[in-house]
């Protein structure tokens, strides 16, 4: 398996051999800024596209198919249309708060995203407690939309506001539950490190049936997370018409778009990595030869092509399933969900315990 | 119950109060106006007449303005009109009978926004579809246009709604309640919102996110067709039948030429009435199709709302093929339809049925058995047997309560009383049960095509009419089963070539107003699978 670190650390080594250590550090900081956000924007506009043409081939339909090869530069060409447009500003709305929420939002999820480990070598945000900021800095997204809904001063937002505050903190109980679960497996909390105690097998077969059950847990909670259907009462445009940004326009609005897809390209790949092993090849302990075929593989590769299995998994869900209503969302989690997450960290400290999981 | 002896008592006891048989076109009691609110109770209470069919505003000049009921009698079948008048034209007022019919709440206020009428006791008197500062009442006979110039203001909706009540020295006193109270946090779903499928406007006061009371606001397409229809000739009048409710132009102009035959006393070939019954049932499968898709929708599963609009695009290919239009079809004429049918309607039709029977298996697969779908569905907006038959809420959502009230059924035309086909009556009345009925229909209307299609006897298309249609005088009303209930015309001639007065029992306007009944202490997104699944059409509300 190819280690980026090695390149990682010649830039390092080159940088500080003709600069002070700390300025060194400073560019390095600057680069590493400018390729997450790239990053950031590439995964978002695939995210946009793919979203399009799956949800276009659910529904008997083409989707984009005009701009560029197999309507490819489409979403670039939004992107611009929405750069363009004029920002609206609401009458007796909180300027200040109504400017911040957007800005919240997006903090929250580049912060999340750069917790992501893409490849060996390849993590920005990687320490020992990096599961608890990854949720203390993916929560923080809640704050800007219940803001978005505050001052938006529209009676649809902030009751699409109000059930995004309750279904977002009530959901990340599960998240919190499932995740702790497998750090319950792996006595680690870094992501780096979970992902190489994978590599004698991804902790969905080592953990077994605990492991299994955290997995549905954690896709079933991490889709409400990210307000998506069949959970997206939030802005269920049947009902609030958009609904916490129902007043926001052009980029304000194109930054709340962009967000809740990288949210769920965001929760898919966490789901990826803690419970699939994230960029570790698949391994079956004794057969050497197949192993070595896997591992030819470059990392990114794998890692990819496991978040974007769950992504499809999810956008599969959410095209087919009818919305939820706000009692039932918080039933489902509250009567539901938690107990059973409950039980099943339980399950797994056992299985640790007795040494039962392979 | 009620037996055959009623019949006689009910002629006896209305001629004790005043009542006057009259030979007017279809035949109708008139009672004077001081009479009439003992007479209605009457009728309600004693003679089983509890379901108003329609509630007719009348100006008839000279002798006053008043009102026409059609009461029918949901046990027995039988049907009885009554007319009422009061002379005092700059003042008239006649009693309130929503308390008995829960379905004339809106009605009247629909009179009194066309004619001026008040009518005493009624809780809220408010206009129904013009703006609150609309001078005059435009149906009268002696209405002044030039009163109301464009109006490019802002229109100040009232806050509150007046009310007329009886004093005890005969007079009556204008009382104002405001409709809702400051502390409540009411919202507007509508004009301009996705669910309402239109331009119809509630206005709901909310407790956090549970609906306390709905307001519905009419009138933002009011065309003002009834009035249109009166400076019109009779073949100029079908024109705005399929502007009326947009998915069932067929079954709306079949209405309308129904009633305009019987006006003339002609017969219609059994072509005709092949063709006629034929295309009622593919708009009858067009317009569920796309209530399917649009409650889907509404609920959030849009691939749904794909399926149905896959389905219904095959179902707008034939009609177009022989109609040449797709939402207006302009079809039926007076004695007969514009064309003959399309030399490969017979083929296309019969290669559907087998198509869209085997679609619905997709349908049941994806949402009928959908966990999330029946837990939104079942056991909410449940409308009772009772006030769907006060409210006159008929069709599918009628048939979803319990109540048999097809009137393919009840009053066959067409040639529906010659095919084989059940009436899909449940009985939870919530709105999985409507949903049902809806769903189960189509399969209905498959069958009653298949067993036309391959039958249409040989005939002319269009019966010899004179160019120039006068009707005798008197009043008549037929009604089909339109997509969405009982579709009625009400036509009064004085023997012109112009309609007297043109009324069109609105589907969808008893569908709104038990929406406030239902509705109550349920959820914001069970007011949208409420409305979903009630299926109404707002031009055809507004008319």
């Amino acid at each position: 398996m190819f280690d980026f670190g090695i390149i990682t650390n010649w830039i390092h080594t080159q940088l500080t051999s003709l600069m002070p250590e700390a300025l060194a550090i400073f560019i390095e900081c600057v680069i590493v800024g400018i390729c997450l956000l790239l990053l950031y924007v590439i995964i978002a506009i695939i995210m946009i596209y793919m979203e399009r043409k799956v949800c276009a081939a659910f529904q008997c339909r083409l989707g984009p198919n005009r701009v560029g090869p197999w309507g490819s530069i489409q979403v670039i060409c939004d992107v611009f249309k929405m750069l363009t447009k004029e920002i609206i500003t609401i009458r007796h709305s909180d300027k200040m708060l109504y400017d911040l929420a957007p800005y919240l939002v997006i903090i929250a999820s580049v912060t999340a995203f750069a917790c992501i480990p893409v490849s060996r070598g390849l993590e920005i945000l990687d320490f020992n407690v990096g599961v608890l900021f990854f949720m203390a800095a993916s929560s923080i997204g809640i704050i800007g939309i219940l803001l978005a809904g505050w001052s938006s001063n529209s009676k649809f937002s902030l009751i699409g506001a109000m059930r995004s505050g309750a279904q977002m903190i009530s959901y990340e109980l599960s998240v919190g539950l499932s995740i702790l679960t497998i750090v319950v497996l792996t006595d680690t909390m870094q992501f780096s490190e979970i992902v190489m105690r994978q590599a004698d097998g991804w902790f969905i077969f080592k953990g077994h049936i605990p492991a299994v059950i955290a997995f549905v847990i954690y896709l079933i909670a991490g889709n409400a997370e990210v307000n998506r259907g069949p959970f997206d009462l939030p802005e269920a445009e049947s009902e609030l018409t958009a609904g916490y940004h129902t007043e926001y326009s052009g980029m304000h609005f194109g930054l709340f778009y962009v967000a809740e897809f990288v949210n769920l390209f965001v929760i898919s790949s966490i789901a990826a990595t803690i419970f699939l092993g994230g960029w570790m090849p698949l391994h079956i302990p004794g057969l050497d030869g197949f192993n070595a075929v896997m591992d030819a593989i470059p990392g990114f590769i794998w890692f990819f092509a496991k978040a974007f299995f769950i992504v499809w998994l999810l956008m599969w869900i959410k095209w087919t399933f009818p919305r939820l209503r706000i009692d039932q969302i918080l039933t489902l989690e509250w009567k539901y969900l938690v107990p059973i997450g409950l039980l099943n960290l339980l399950l797994m400290v056992i299985v640790v315990v007795f040494k039962l999981h392979f | 119950m009620k037996n055959m002896d009623k019949k006689i008592d009910i002629k006896s006891k209305l001629t004790d109060l005043n009542a006057v048989w009259s030979d007017f076109g279809d035949g109708l009691y008139r009672i004077p106006a001081g009479d009439f609110r003992k007479a209605a109770e009457f009728l309600k209470n004693e003679g089983g007449f509890d379901f108003l069919r329609s509630l007719t505003g009348m100006d008839w000049g000279e002798e006053g303005l008043g009102c026409i009921y059609h009461l029918e009698n949901t046990y027995t079948g039988e049907n009885i009109t009554v007319a009422t008048a009061d002379r005092n034209r700059d003042d008239a007022s006649l009693p309130s009978v929503h308390d008995l019919w829960k379905g004339a709440n809106l009605n009247e206020r629909e009179a009194y926004d066309f004619f001026g009428i008040k009518f005493i006791g009624h809780p809220d008197l408010r206009r129904l579809f013009l703006r609150d500062d609309w001078k005059g009442h435009p149906l009268r006979k002696d209405y002044d246009q030039s009163l109301n110039p464009l109006n490019m203001k802002n229109e100040l909706a009232d806050d509150d709604a007046p009310s007329y009540e009886l004093t005890k020295d005969g007079s009556y006193i204008l009382k104002r309640q405001p409709l809702f109270n400051e502390e409540e946090y009411v919202i507007n779903i509508g004009p301009q919102h996705p669910a309402t499928h239109g331009v119809l406007r509630f206005c709901v006061s909310l407790e956090g996110e549970t609906i306390k009371k709905i307001d519905p606001h009419c009138g933002y397409i009011h065309r003002g067709i009834e009035k249109l229809c009166e400076t019109s000739t009779y073949p100029q009048t079908l024109g705005f039948t399929d502007r009326l409710d947009y998915l069932g132009a067929m079954q709306n102009r079949h209405a309308l030429c129904m009633c305009i035959e019987k006006a003339m006393g002609l017969q219609v070939s059994d072509r005709i009435q092949y063709i006629r019954t034929i295309m009622d049932e593919l708009q009858r499968i067009d317009s569920h199709l796309l209530f399917i898709s649009c409650l889907a929708q509404d609920m959030g599963a849009l691939e749904v709302f794909f399926l149905g609009f896959r389905d219904r695009e095959k179902v707008l290919e034939i009609l177009e093929q022989t109609t040449g239009g797709r939402l207006i079809q302009t079809y039926n004429t007076i004695g007969g339809v514009q064309a003959d049918i399309h030399p490969d309607f017979v083929k296309n039709v019969k290669a559907f049925i087998p198509y869209m029977r085997s679609k619905m298996k997709e349908y049941h697969d994806i949402f009928t058995g959908n966990i999330i779908a029946e837990k939104r569905l079942i056991g909410t907006g449940v409308l009772s047997h009772e006030d769907a038959i006060s409210f006159g809420a008929t069709g599918g959502t009628g048939r979803a309560s319990g109540w048999a009230c097809d009137v393919r059924k009840r009053h066959p035309y067409g040639v529906y009383d010659r095919v084989d086909f059940n009436e899909i009556v449940l009985h939870d009345g919530d709105c999985f049960s409507r949903y049902m009925v809806r769903v189960k229909e189509i399969e209905e209307s498959l069958r009653i095509i298949e067993q036309l299609i391959d039958n249409i006897p040989e005939g002319e298309y269009q019966m010899k009419v004179k160019p120039v249609i006068k009707l005798p005088e008197g009043c008549w009303y037929s009604a089909v089963e339109g997509s969405r209930g009982e579709f009625g015309v009400f036509i009064e001639s004085h023997g012109d070539k112009f309609p007297y007065r043109v009324k069109f029992r609105s589907t969808g306007l008893p569908l709104v107003s038990c929406v406030d009944t239902i509705s109550r202490n349920a959820k914001i997104a069970d007011l949208i699978a409420i409305g979903g699944t009630l299926d109404y059409v707002i031009p055809d509300i507004d008319r």
